[in-house]
């Protein structure tokens, strides 16, 4: 009685084994590191050897500078100071072409990384860094859209030389007026051939004739869902170029984008650079009007008014040559005659050809950079959250045509070389499709990532520590084997969370904590029952049996309430409340395995197939 | 047999004291609505929308000398408060009108301070969350123990039987809302971490109801004789010390967590430890008795036939 078949006995040593191997790389300690990333896509052995001249000539300690199998490089410190002078060699030392990221890698022997082991994913809140949340603006995505359409709509009528008086939109709503009936009806028909993807509709009022156009619902959709993969994508690009180690950029629900960078420091260059939407724009200057006349409130047709960065007031002709998206890349450098900092810029085809028209026709004469940046903000009016547009135009230059140019130029005037860096990296990453905010920040230094680690790691070392005293002093042999089997419990965890990969944070660690507590409870309940079963007179051996049997459906019932539980705090909570709900959830499956199934095979293994006269329980 | 033991077998009249629990229970209950409804959640930056900064200086350093670099600066809603020892410091700025709403102000905030400052300062933590994720959060803390309840109020239908449903339920609200009346009436800081606490409560608490039920339909099925009350003191009887050792070993763990864990779970800590006290006793008290008012008989657990088989095991 009471004895598994060897296939159960090694089933479960089976699982325990490969519990043990998965939860091993966790031991090895974090090494602070430095990751190399080639534009080229290989970090060359050359490369790695330049690296390492360098560290020696800088008397940094490098304690191992390996090649990795995506092509990067990583180069491994003993302490986080090295790390950081590593940095700064870096900067000095690596050439164009090369992006280097702080990060930290478990140091695993060469047998451990070859089985694909890794340990634990550790969140924000544990291993230091930035989070945010960013809210799409999806309304301002749809209004562009319009905007679009309309301008499209007003250059079609023009060259199909169609009278119109006027054109526009409202409340989401294309408007086109007419006088004359038969105008409007060879407009409509026009527009409803070139623009398939508006729901076109005519009416009249008050002795002019309309086209009404709107964007139906799918279509409003895919503009919105296309503005939130473009920002996505564009998004990815700046946060590439800050250079972060396994930066997290996802999308989270129907407009928002989570970004995450493990170890990032500087939260303030960061949502700089994420909200940025600077673009430029580049126009001809008014010289034909006088600036007074406009200041007086006569705006000469077909221009604007503007301002330069000392409050100077400028006209320039309404009509922009190339914008930023006509942009491909961008470098930032210093002029060489004037030793200030400058944008070099390349355009595409059609910006180089119009670029070339332009200043092929008004060679001598001036020509304006103007910088344009937006952004949402949401204030409070009245107790309600009202989200506000803010958009900032600025002329950062004017300069003579000096000789007709295309695709490659300068442009100068900004206020310092970190402004260029910036405006070069956003016209390289691209604009993006909507405006953002964002909605949501945490940041954790690295100090108190360690700190939270440190006291979750002690939190769980002397709860358990406790669980098991009190378990062997009170269920004596019986205690023993419950200790044993929550430990393994605690080692499948560790092991299904490395597996996982799934995200470990501080709520995480308190959810394993709690597992320990309630862990036991599985055995608390087989030991009574299988106390009350002695009681009653039962002997020994048919006590275990009976108390295994019948404390089997309790604990499943038990078990699965807490899972509802934890279930809905998975599909209810965010970032670190879903921590808790996973570990919670892992916790509850393989305590159920350790408790039901582990500790009866020891108590087979001990008590199981031989005469007893009494349990020590 | 010598085994420890923290109770010998035990036969106390719970059910006898039910009159009882429910006036303690009911008073408690209306204490804890009232001060819900009306002194309200001191809810935390999650649910509230704001800033929290943290930061570490070198030297110890005065808070009214921070307060009044940024009231200088027109930031005035701001708490300043040492955190841990006087080098720390934490400032929780409320949500703010125009502008300042912005993710923006920790920056400034920092950028002002370490300007003011002789040594260099550590950003440790920055926490923003915008008045309209504040609110999402709110609502979806609701919507959880809302569906956390209904989920168990159905598994525990299938399982049982709807009286024990109800009973369980019942209990639940109760463990819910009396830890919730405690952060309402200690004006205890109630962030995120702290509602999924609660959540695990409910998981808990349940946890040691289903195991009395379980006790109460077994014995139902192996007692022949014996009054609905008689038999459910029995099984509230032995079940426990299997209650009151869970719960301890779940305390011991959760006091460690309190007072090692730190300064971010410490609220959550709080809650599960108020949670576990308070499901211990309406698990004795309230689910067992509610069950027993709503009527629960012998017949209403006997029907399936596919469980007789633990029947078969008594001789």
């Amino acid at each position: 009685m009471n004895q598994y078949p060897l296939w159960k006995n090694l089933l479960i040593l089976a699982v325990i084994l490969f519990g043990l191997v998965l939860a091993l790389p966790n031991l090895f300690p974090q090494d602070p590191a430095i990751e190399v990333k080639a534009e080229s896509g290989e970090v060359s052995a050359a490369a790695r050897a330049e690296i390492a001249a360098a560290m020696e000539n800088a008397a940094v300690p490098v304690k191992a500078i390996e090649a990795r199998e995506n092509g990067r490089a990583l180069i491994r410190f003993t302490r986080p100071s090295d790390q950081l002078r590593g940095q700064a060699t870096l900067d000095r030392t690596l050439g164009e072409g090369f992006q280097h990221a702080l990060t930290q890698s478990p140091d695993l022997p060469g047998w451990v990384e070859a089985l694909g082991l890794q340990p634990m994913f550790l969140g924000l809140d544990l291993r230091g860094g930035i989070h945010v949340l960013i809210d799409v603006d999806m309304e301002a995505a749809v209004t562009q859209a319009l905007e679009r359409y309309t301008g499209d709509i007003r250059t079609l009528l023009r060259n199909d030389r169609i009278r119109y008086l006027t054109v526009g939109h409202e409340d989401g709503r294309i408007q086109i007026r007419f006088r004359e009936e038969p105008l409007r009806d060879e407009a409509a028909k026009l527009i409803r051939r070139e623009f398939r993807d508006l729901e076109v509709t005519t009416g009249s009022q008050a002795g002019d004739f309309y086209i009404y156009a709107v964007l139906p619902p799918a279509k409003q959709e895919e503009i919105k869902d296309f503005a939130l993969q473009q920002n996505i994508t564009t998004l990815r690009n700046r946060v590439n170029a800050l250079g972060v180690a396994e930066p997290i950029i996802q999308r989270q629900g129907e407009r928002r984008i989570i970004v995450q960078l493990p170890g990032a420091q500087d939260p303030a260059r960061l949502k700089d650079l994420l909200g940025a939407t600077a673009t430029l724009e580049y126009r001809l200057v008014d010289t034909e009007h006088s600036v007074q006349d406009a200041l007086d409130g006569r705006v000469p047709v077909g221009a604007a008014l503007y301002y330069e960065r000392n409050g100077q007031p400028i006209l320039l002709k309404r009509r922009v040559i190339v914008t930023g998206d006509q942009i491909t890349s961008a470098a930032a450098g210093f002029d060489q005659q004037s030793g200030s900092p400058m944008v070099s810029v390349s355009l595409d085809g059609q910006g180089a050809r119009q670029m070339r028209r332009v200043t092929t026709e008004n060679v001598g004469k001036p020509m304006a950079v103007v910088f344009i940046e937006s952004r949402t903000l949401t204030r409070i009016v009245d107790g309600e959250p009202v989200k506000e547009r803010v958009r900032s135009e600025e002329v950062i230059s004017v300069a003579n045509i000096l000789e007709p140019f295309g695709r490659r130029f300068q442009t100068t005037g900004l206020d310092s070389s970190e402004e260029a860096h910036t405006l070069a990296l956003l016209l390289r990453a691209g604009a993006l499709a909507a405006p953002i905010e964002i909605v949501e920040e945490r940041t954790i230094g690295p100090s108190l990532g360690q700190d939270n680690i440190d006291q979750g790691f002690r939190s769980v070392l002397i709860g358990l520590a406790l669980v098991v005293v009190f378990m062997a002093l009170y269920y004596r042999v019986f205690g023993l084997v419950a200790d044993l089997v929550l430990v393994v419990n605690l080692v499948l965890i560790v092991a299904v969370l490395s597996l996982l990969q799934a995200t470990l944070t501080m709520p995480g660690i308190a959810g394993i904590v709690l597992t320990v507590g309630m862990a036991v409870d599985a055995n608390v309940l087989i030991f009574e029952r299988i106390r009350e079963e002695i009681r009653n007179g039962s002997t020994p051996q048919a006590s275990i049996h009976a108390g295994y049997d019948k404390a089997l459906s309790t604990i499943v019932d038990a078990n699965v309430t807490t899972l509802i539980a934890a279930i809905v705090l998975f599909s209810f909570g965010t970032g670190p409340v879903k921590g808790f709900a996973v570990t919670l959830f892992i916790g509850i499956l393989t305590s159920m395995f350790t408790a039901i199934l582990g500790s009866r095979a020891l108590i087979n293994l001990i008590y199981g197939g031989r005469r007893v006269k009494r349990l020590a329980i | 047999m010598a085994h420890a033991q923290i109770l010998k077998a035990s036969n106390i009249d719970f059910l006898g004291q039910r009159r009882i629990a429910a006036m303690v229970s009911g008073g408690l209950m209306v204490i804890c609505l009232l001060s819900i409804l009306f002194r309200g959640f001191n809810f935390g930056l999650d649910f509230t929308g704001g800033t929290v900064i943290e930061l570490g200086y070198e030297q110890p350093v005065e808070v009214t000398g921070i307060t009044a670099t940024l009231a200088n600066e027109g930031i005035i809603d701001a708490t300043v408060q040492y955190f841990g020892s006087n080098r720390d410091i934490l400032i929780r700025i409320a949500p703010q009108e125009g502008e300042e709403a912005s993710a923006k102000l920790s920056d400034r905030v920092f950028q002002l301070l370490s300007a003011d400052a002789e040594t260099a300062i550590e950003l440790r933590r920055v926490e923003f969350v915008g008045p309209q994720v504040g609110e999402e959060l709110r609502e979806q803390g609701g919507l959880a123990v809302l569906f956390a309840l209904i989920g168990i109020l159905i598994y525990v239908a299938l399982r049982f039987e709807w009286r024990f449903a109800v009973g369980a339920v019942a209990a639940l609200m109760h463990d819910v809302l009396f830890t919730l009346g405690m952060f309402s009436i200690f004006y205890i800081p109630f962030d995120l971490t702290v509602l999924a606490a609660v959540l695990a409560v409910i998981g808990y608490s349940l946890n040691d109801t289903i195991v009395i039920f379980d006790r109460i339909r077994e014995n139902f099925r192996k007692m022949r004789k014996g009054a609905v009350i008689e038999i459910s003191n029995r099984s509230v009887n032995q079940t426990l010390s299997r209650t009151i050792i869970t719960s301890g070993t779940t305390l011991l763990v959760l006091l460690a967590l309190y007072f090692l864990g730190g300064e971010a779970i410490a609220g959550f800590s709080l809650a599960l430890i108020i949670g576990v006290l308070v499901g211990t006793y309406s698990t004795i008290y309230i689910a067992t008795a509610a069950a027993v008012w709503l009527g629960v008989s012998r017949t209403d657990l006997l029907p399936p036939e596919k469980e007789g088989k633990i029947l078969d095991d008594r001789p």
